[in-house]
């Protein structure tokens, strides 16, 4: 066990090697530079700007400095954010994106899966319907719909939150809740109509039947029988759901003005900040990674089925 | 009924009348429709059939473990110790499930929860009926792997079902039901999903453990050569109904029913081992909605007269001792008793 969580964590390894070298390449075969601009720039200043920026080495020696500064934890300055490097931007929007973002995904899975297991145990009856229908909803209307029309109706028209800005300001936590209810409720309908159907299966399962049979009270059925299998499609899905919502944040951050990290991903591409762009795009491999990492060390831990060999 | 080793007693399960509908889409599927028998303290019955015939249904019905919805227990009674389990209030239900009544199925690859050590799954029934402590129980709990012939059974213990094969599997599902030492194993085609040459040995194994703590024995399977040595009587079930029951001798060398004629012409046997594809009864099973009044079975019988597409046959009691009983119209003129 030990050993595969070593083999496994170095695995990641390459993996992020990977992203790196392709994104580094595809970025610079973008059109347009750092310092393209509507109004053309002399072509001295210009020379300038590239020898600062080493941009007049030869590709595969950038390639090769961005590597050595990046196993350095240096991601290098900003090619737009004058006096600003990649490292202090990343820190200082970064952990805002994570407080939304697991937020949402820690509000997504309890609530998901409260509402999945208790459909299933009250299959097709008041309760079941109410939460399926509030599923359907979910998944079926766009992040930037919601986030607006929780925008008008209880900014705008009840006045009862903030229209934007952030928990460090003077509105506190008040801030958090729409953009979390916005990128949360997409993840929790799919994750309530997932684990409901999972604990549907659970439920009608052979080992089920045979821990009643043996006599065993509703709860201990329940909570020793059930919730384990039933909640492994769920466990699958947390890598993709939280590659989603870091998606998803990049949206909502922007409609509800959240300093976070989604603004400067979505600038960097537009600006071909190329350095930002890389470094935004590693935090959220690295994010990525790690957490399907994590869930894969969870699923193995929930299932004993699962050989690490 | 002198073959009953305790006939004075009165039977240990009486089920009667036991009827289990199941409501689809397609319409009400009547798995079960008015099954009745009686099971003696230590003897072993068998429940023979066609798969979809109602036997797994029938039993499921005596735990009250139909999935419901669909399944809905319209009437009947099963007796157990002359009081009616369909009534009981669910706490003293769950007081026989696994301890009075316990049961063993058809997959043991199934049937074990693949996430909990074996340790766990025996342990908790252990404690939940008997009251042992924990370590009690592991004690107890070795003791029966042992017992059922699972070699070092106190580092089997703490493994996990997926690390045992098949019919180890089914071994630990034996240990498991027999742990409370029940008045009633249910054993549902226990070895149908297991390799022919343990076969064998599991029935052997259900037979010498069962015989030793006096616990009695509902055997179900489709396969009658499986149960024509080891069961006191013989219930053939089809379309949802009882159609022959009698002592083992008489319903296999002497069967009444051209469907159990049927079912014993399908069993392999190792006398006849002449080349040439196994006999199985023409045609399939009937679709269990909206039969109408008639014999379920006379599409598939080379016997079926006028009759039989008209009404549904009373039983006939025929046989020397009387102790056959078989609904058929073959029998109306040499049959007796008929009820219904
Ligand atoms: N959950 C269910 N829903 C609908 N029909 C069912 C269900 N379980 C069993 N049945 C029906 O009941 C009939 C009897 O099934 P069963 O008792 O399992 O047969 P057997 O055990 O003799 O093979 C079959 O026709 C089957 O389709
Ligand atoms: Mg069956």
């Amino acid at each position: 066990m030990k050993k595969y969580v070593i083999r496994r964590a170095l695995g990641l390894i390459p993996t992020l090697f990977i992203i790196i070298t392709v994104s580094f390449f595809i970025i610079r075969l973008a059109p347009g530079g750092p310092f393209a601009r509507e109004k053309a720039v002399p072509d001295e200043i210009l020379r300038n700007l590239e020898r600062k920026y080493h941009m007049d080495d030869p590709l595969v020696v950038q390639y090769g400095r961005y590597l050595f500064d990046v196993l350095r934890f240096d991601l290098g300055p900003s090619f737009r954010y004058k006096d600003h490097d990649v490292n202090s931007l990343i820190a200082g929007s970064l952990p805002n994106s994570l407080i939304l973002g697991l937020v949402s995904l820690g509000a997504a899975l309890t609530l998901g899966i409260a509402a999945g297991i208790v459909s299933a145990l009250k299959q097709n009856r008041l309760v079941d319907y109410t939460f399926m229908s509030v599923a359907t909803v979910g998944i079926s209307i766009p992040l930037f719909v919601v986030g607006p029309v929780l925008m008008l109706v209880f900014a705008m028209r009840l006045g009862w939150l903030p229209t934007s800005g952030w928990i460090t300001g003077r509105y506190g936590m008040q801030t958090l809740i729409m953009p979390a209810v916005t990128l949360t409720l997409p993840y929790f309908a799919y994750i309530a109509r997932l684990s409901r159907a999972s604990f549907l299966d659970v439920l009608r399962s052979d080992y089920v039947r045979t821990a009643r049979a043996k006599g065993l009270p509703g709860g201990i059925v329940i909570f020793r029988h059930v919730i384990r299998g039933g909640l492994l499609p769920v466990v699958s899905y947390i890598g993709p759901a939280f590659a989603q919502i870091v998606t998803g944040s990049v949206v909502v951050e922007q409609i509800f003005r959240v300093p976070g990290l989604g603004k400067f991903f979505v600038q960097s591409a537009i600006n071909r900040d190329y350095t930002l762009v890389m470094g935004t795009v590693i935090v959220y491999s690295v994010i990525l990674i790690l957490m399907n990492f994590f869930v894969d060390l969870l699923y193995g831990y929930l299932d004993p089925r699962v050989s690490y060999d | 009924m002198g073959t009953h080793r305790s006939s004075d007693e009165g039977p240990i399960l009486d089920v009667r009348d036991l009827t289990t509908y199941f409501n689809t889409d397609e319409g009400i599927v009547k798995a079960v429709d008015g099954v009745s028998f009686s099971l003696y303290r230590g003897e072993t019955i068998a429940i023979v059939g066609e798969s979809g015939s109602g036997k797994s249904v029938t039993n499921l019905s005596i735990m009250r473990l139909i999935p419901s919805p669909p399944g809905r227990i319209m009437k009947g009674q099963v007796l157990f110790e002359g009081r009616d389990l369909l009534n009981l209030p669910p706490g003293q239900m769950r007081r026989i499930r696994g301890n009075r009544i316990s049961m063993i199925f058809q997959d043991p690859m199934t049937s074990l929860n693949p996430f909990l050590r074996i340790s766990v799954q025996l342990i908790e029934t252990l404690r939940l009926h008997q009251g042992l402590n924990r370590h009690e129980a592991r004690k107890k709990a070795a003791r029966m792997l042992g017992e059922v012939g699972i070699p070092s059974p106190e580092r089997r213990l703490d493994e996990f079902p997926h690390q045992f094969s098949g019919g180890m599997r089914q071994r630990v599902m034996i240990a498991m039901a027999l742990s409370c030492n029940p008045d009633i194993l249910i054993a549902d085609e226990p070895t149908t999903a297991l390799d022919v040459t343990i076969q064998a040995q599991i029935l052997e194994l259900i037979q010498e453990l069962t015989k030793r703590i006096d616990t009695a024995v509902v055997m179900i399977t489709h396969d009658l050569g499986v149960v024509a040595a080891m069961s006191d009587r013989v219930n053939v079930m089809y379309a949802g109904r009882i159609v022959e029951t009698g002592g083992s001798e008489d319903i296999f060398y002497r069967s009444r029913h051209p469907y159990t004629s049927g079912l014993i012409r399908s069993v392999p046997r190792v006398d006849r081992s002449r080349s040439g594809p196994l006999y199985s009864i023409p045609g399939r099973p009937p679709n269990l909605i909206e039969l109408p009044d008639l014999c379920p079975f006379h599409p598939r019988c080379e016997q079926a007269m006028e009759i039989c597409r008209h009404r549904y046959p009373p039983a006939y009691s025929v046989g020397g001792s009387g102790s056959v009983r078989v609904n058929c119209w073959l029998y109306r003129e040499t049959g007796a008793g008929a009820e219904k």
